[in-house]
């Protein structure tokens, strides 16, 4: 049938055109614009862009500032996923069992993921304000949470952590909720106990799906910005300036556009890095 | 794998809870009590969790300005509306507000328009291409949005864009288009193809056929992804702010992280608008919770 439609003109071209357009122009043009970008001496303030060759590549790899902005991000990343998992299985673990009321409670559980980072990371920043924040008060400290040097970071990992455990617990919990009872039904006539199940059974039936969402959040935590922008601005003394931050400021306050690009495009190189050895590991959990 | 049917899960089960296998089994061993006590404690908990941070910016949104500054007593001696109306007087948060809908709304139309039409082709009319052009759409949607700030920055400004809200809409289409074509070619495989041929015998045009037969099918699919897109352009920060410049084109995000204080940071107005601008998302979860973690899973499982 679908051979005879073929023949009395279907154009599949057609229908395809405006998306390809749109990412075209959206996508596809500024990556090769931005690898063109970070091979160029560029000034927004100075004169035409000149080529470069890899002198921006060569001033990355001996850019102090940028090495630590990787190991912060890598830092974050990988905290703040590790816990992101541990705690949304967790949640997602509780969230299967019986209990009136999972409609409402889901969309409670949604509500951190869904509200503006920009928002969550000013709520958060209010409540570690130094001098009237209420995490002071109920702890009975005095610290200056954002100010200090080692707290700062992981102050937004804490944020991030908050933001970002519904996400993983929903889909955690739409696939435990997809086993189907009588696996937890027969192991337990079988003598096996909560552990022995989730052991042998929600662990393996939910790996692969684990890994996906490790895959989501943990380029989602890589990329971090919009947190880290609002908390502290990278500060104190750089220890939470991040990889997109810094990008940010050689870009949009240096207006250094070729070396900002260089760090931009670092960016792009890591992800895919990232993104290649979860799919390997991905095939692998799936054989 | 196996996680379609989260329409089918929680939900369901509680109807029945009575004839549920698992949690009869549970009842026999006795620990009843005990395990839905801590069941229920377990999710006051969890609820906590995620509340608490909106609870505490609700109560500062609502302390006189004298009490912003002291800790005890937690919650105000008396309520006061003075920072909502100090946001929508003589601040240019009512225009923030404006934009965010028209860019929410606008990227929210195009990515359904556009990526219904190519998952259209890409599922029903056999685009050749299929399997590379879908790896192409997950490998753009890993794309980390710095990495492309810097030449979009350019083009836009080149285009005569900067400082519109035009900008942020082309931007935020081409950013949740992967995501909405993967989404709705995951919803439109499950109808049936006889659908489509038949349509097409009947003399509909293939644009006919997707309007009149194929989309109100997929109803569900497009309420998925629409939700998807509205929050991810209403929740936007990088773009939004490196492409706009003046009130004329910034949206909430950028209004909240640089709102201004000239010599103490205004907090309760922050409150008041940051909680002014959850609200629309607040209403959404609310009331399409389901039909959002559908499109998650959807977005996230059918690798």
């Amino acid at each position: 049938m679908s051979r005879l439609l073929q023949r009395i003109g279907e154009r599949p071209a057609a229908f395809l055109a405006p998306a390809a357009i749109v990412l075209a122009v959206v996508t596809f043009f500024p990556i090769v614009y931005v690898l063109w970008l970070s091979l160029t001496h560029y000034s927004l303030i100075g004169d035409a862009p000149t080529f470069a060759g890899i002198e921006n590549f060569a001033r990355l790899f001996a850019d102090r500032r940028f090495w630590n902005a990787l190991g912060n991000t890598l830092y974050f990343t990988v905290v703040s996923v590790a816990l992101e998992v541990a705690v949304g299985l967790g949640f997602a673990l509780l969230l299967a069992r019986p209990f009136v009321g999972r409609a409402p409670m889901r969309a409670v559980v949604l509500l951190p993921w869904a509200i503006p980072t920009v928002v969550a990371a000013r709520m958060w920043e209010w409540m570690y304000n130094g001098d009237f924040g209420v995490i002071n008060y109920l702890l009975g400290t005095e610290t200056n949470w954002l100010g200090d040097p080692v707290w700062a970071m992981h102050a937004a990992i804490v944020m991030d952590v908050w933001k970002e455990t519904p996400f993983v617990a929903l889909l955690l919990l739409a696939g435990r909720l997809s086993i189907a009872p009588e696996l937890y039904q027969a192991a337990r006539l079988d003598g096996a106990g909560a552990w022995r199940s989730f052991r042998h059974i929600t662990w393996p039936l939910l790996k692969p799906l684990l890994l996906i969402v490790l895959i989501f959040r943990t380029i989602g935590a890589f990329r971090v910005f919009d947190a880290i922008y609002v908390l502290t601005g990278g500060g104190p003394a750089n220890t939470t300036e991040t990889l997109s931050i810094y990008a940010y400021k050689v870009l949009f306050q240096a207006l250094e556009f070729g070396y900002g690009s260089a760090i931009a495009v670092a960016v792009f190189f890591c992800v895919a890095i990232i993104t290649a050895v979860y799919v390997q590991l991905l095939k692998e959990a799936q054989r | 794998m196996g996680v379609a049917n989260t329409d089918a899960d929680g939900d369901e089960a509680m109807r029945k809870t009575g004839s549920d296998p698992e949690f009869r089994a549970v009842r026999k061993t006795g620990s009843d009590p005990e395990f839905r006590v801590g069941t229920y404690l377990g999710v006051v908990l969890v609820a906590a969790y995620c509340l608490a941070p909106l609870a505490w910016q609700l109560v500062t949104s609502l302390r006189p300005p004298a009490e912003l500054t002291t800790l005890p007593p937690l919650l105000p001696t008396r309520v006061t509306l003075e920072h909502y109306a100090a946001v929508f007087t003589g601040h240019p948060f009512p225009r923030m507000l404006l934009n965010s809908f028209i860019v929410a709304a606008g990227a929210t139309v195009i990515a359904l328009a556009f990526g219904s039409a190519a998952a259209f082709a890409l599922t029903k009319m056999r685009a050749r291409g299929y399997g590379v052009l879908l790896a192409i759409v997950l490998a753009t949607s890993m794309l980390p949005p710095i990495a492309t700030v810097s030449p979009l920055y350019l083009l836009i400004n080149a285009l005569g864009l900067r400082d519109t809200l035009a900008a942020l809409i082309l931007t935020y289409s081409g950013f949740t288009l992967p995501l909405a074509i993967w989404v709705l070619t995951s919803f439109l495989r499950q109808l049936p193809d006889e659908l489509y041929s038949a349509a097409r015998v009947d003399g509909c045009t293939p644009r006919q056929a997707l309007v009149r037969v194929i989309l109100p099918l997929a109803a569900p699919g497009l309420a998925a992804t629409g939700l998807l897109v509205f929050i991810f352009a209403w929740n936007e920060f990088l773009y939004a702010l490196t492409f706009t410049a003046t009130e004329r084109s910034r949206t909430v995000p950028v209004g909240i992280a640089l709102f201004p204080g000239l010599h103490e940071v205004p907090w309760g107005e922050i409150a008041a608008a940051s909680l002014l601008v959850t609200v629309p998302v607040f209403v959404l979860v609310l009331l399409y919770q389901r039909r959002i973690v559908e499109g998650l899973t959807a977005g996230a499982v059918k690798g």
